[in-house]
């Protein structure tokens, strides 16, 4: 644990120097942590996939003073460990159709699978949240099989539906709203990650499980999922 | 109510912002000079976090149809009301049927239309800070901006005693190059010293593109050790250095989360500075003590944030 200030207000908590799901489970433990026992004077907290931001008033607390609260439980948050049996996995319904798979044909290629094998290992792995960011609920998902792993489009598309599910390199992650983005699409759900109106904002938590269901495209539209008018174009020419 | 009659190119509803979402993604709008935010709010004796119009570039005209005290601050834009020219950095009474004409922003960029109580407007997730990229805030609380015919209500106020901000506290925004300061955190060890020395002594220039997410300068480039870093928690002021050396400054509607490497972070002072500064002004880096800009954002906070017990 290697605590750094970033600005007069902010500081950062480094938890390791590289990705793991050790360290992804170890930060969801400490923010609730933090915030039992120091919630008053926190403004903000950013956690990702090694370090946790946090941003705290300056006019209940200064800087030295928190780091030294923080530092004081070290041998606490040390101690919080692993406990992956108390997460549920969130299970999320996916419609894997190639209407909405807009990048079907680039997955096959880059896998040398078959589409429904590709399905099938999307669907049978266990993701974890490593970080939250980029857009509102806008979830990291890790990790992905290997052998479905692919890089991002050379050239980010101006408009991904919402809803989308898209494979990134060794991450999955599906898009909150529309919006632009580079990530290879594979399906789309027809739940609602984010609605401000909803107590339970986000649905999903730093550290939390996840797992894709796939359905069928009349289970998806009864489940309140769109295709839209763009989809029925792409069929045909499902370009790269 | 406030009716708008033009709204200019960009008049946002901003509170002090949205906060405790950001781990979920929501960012936290804001206004972008929160230094002359709170003025406009303490000229009125309103609480720290009552909302006002923040106006980018000017061309903004209205008419009160309630008596009221407002506060205009920031950027000048050669305010008047009723076709009177009046001074910014200070309070005004304001009859029903008063029209006010902010013009085009002569120095700085943004202003702040303070009311007496503030601009009812309901807040979703805590705030009504209008960030349009996440559909947030704002008078529909949907994310847009203010348009041409907007009624914005408020509360009707008799006169009451006028206030004006002493001279010393009214930044002066025509200097240039203006000095920005910056806290060495984050990745700076990551920069090799004749880069951070490239750094501190050129002149960059404000790019024509910059919004309330981040101010992209040019200049000198600057290259760190590593291209990239493990995705992390952007903090206010974090000056990002993408792989083309040109420093992007993350201001109040910046992402939550990013992998490019930073070499610091600007203060809030000079985050609110730069938030005045136009395209193609210039501006130069200064390293500061960390700890004693603390010291001086503590005490401008308690100053101006807990003014009259509020």
């Amino acid at each position: 644990m290697n605590i750094q200030p970033v600005n007069e207000n902010t500081l950062i908590i480094y938890f390791s120097e590289s990705i793991e799901t050790a360290v992804a489970d170890k930060i969801a433990r400490v923010i609730p942590f933090l915030r039992q026992h120091l919630g008053s004077y926190i403004i903000d907290v950013i956690p990702s996939y090694t370090s946790i931001l946090i941003t705290i008033d300056l006019i209940k607390i200064g800087l030295r003073e928190i780091i030294n609260k923080i530092t004081y439980f070290k041998s606490y948050i040390d101690a919080l460990t692993i406990v992956n049996e108390s997460y549920n996995e969130i299970i999320i319904p996916v419609y894997y159709g190639l209407e909405v798979a807009w990048d079907a044909e680039n997955l096959t290629r880059h896998s040398s699978l078959p589409f429904e094998k590709i399905i099938e290992i999307h669907s049978t792995t266990v993701y974890r949240v490593y970080a939250i960011g980029f857009a509102p609920g806008f979830a990291y998902l890790g990790n992905t099989d290997p052998r479905i792993a692919i890089p991002r489009q050379s050239t980010p598309r101006m408009k991904v539906p919402a809803g989308s599910v898209a494979i990134a390199d060794q991450q999955t992650a599906i898009y909150p709203r529309e919006s632009p983005g580079g990530w290879q699409i594979i399906g789309r759900t027809p739940i609602e990650l984010i609605d401000y109106q909803r107590e339970n904002l986000c649905l999903f938590e730093m550290g939390a499980l996840i797992r894709f269901q796939p359905i069928t495209k009349e289970k998806f539209i009864s489940l309140g999922g769109i295709l839209n008018t763009s989809d029925s174009n792409l069929i045909s020419s499902t370009k790269g | 109510m406030l009716r708008i009659l033009s709204s200019g190119p960009l008049s946002l509803v901003q509170d002090l912002g949205r906060y405790g979402y950001q781990n979920v993604g929501v960012t936290t709008g804001g206004p972008m000079d929160e230094h002359a935010f709170l003025w406009a709010n303490r000229l009125l004796n309103n609480a720290p976090n009552d909302p006002q119009i923040e106006i980018t570039l000017g061309q903004f005209h209205a008419e009160f149809t309630k008596s009221t005290m407002i506060a205009i601050t920031g950027a000048d834009m050669s305010p008047s009301i009723n076709d009177i020219p009046i001074k910014a950095w200070q309070s005004y009474f304001i009859n029903a049927g008063d029209k006010i004409k902010l013009n085009n922003a002569q120095t700085g960029l943004r202003s702040y239309l303070a009311i007496k109580d503030g601009f009812k407007a309901q807040p979703i997730l805590n705030s009504c800070s209008t960030v349009t990229r996440d559909r947030l805030g704002g008078l529909k609380k949907n994310g847009d901006k203010l348009s041409d015919g907007d009624l914005l209500d408020y509360s009707e106020t008799s006169h009451q005693i006028i206030n004006r901000v002493p001279e010393k506290f009214i930044p002066n925004y025509t200097q240039q190059p203006l000095p920005l300061f910056v806290i060495p955190s984050y990745q700076y060890e990551l920069f090799p010293k004749d880069q951070q020395s490239i750094f501190f002594s050129s002149t960059y220039t404000v790019s024509p593109q910059i919004d309330r997410m981040g101010y992209r300068l040019s200049g000198e480039k600057i290259k760190c050790r590593q291209p990239g870093i493990i995705s992390e928690g952007i903090a206010l002021g974090a000056i990002q250095i993408p792989a083309d050396g040109q420093p992007i400054v993350l201001m109040r509607d910046r992402q939550t989360i990013g992998g490019y490497p930073k070499i610091g972070c600007l203060t809030n002072e000079s985050v609110c500075r730069l938030a005045q500064c136009q395209p193609g002004s210039k501006v130069r880096f200064i390293l500061k003590d960390l700890f004693q800009a603390e010291a001086e954002y503590s005490v401008e906070s308690i100053f101006l944030k807990l003014n009259n017990g509020k």
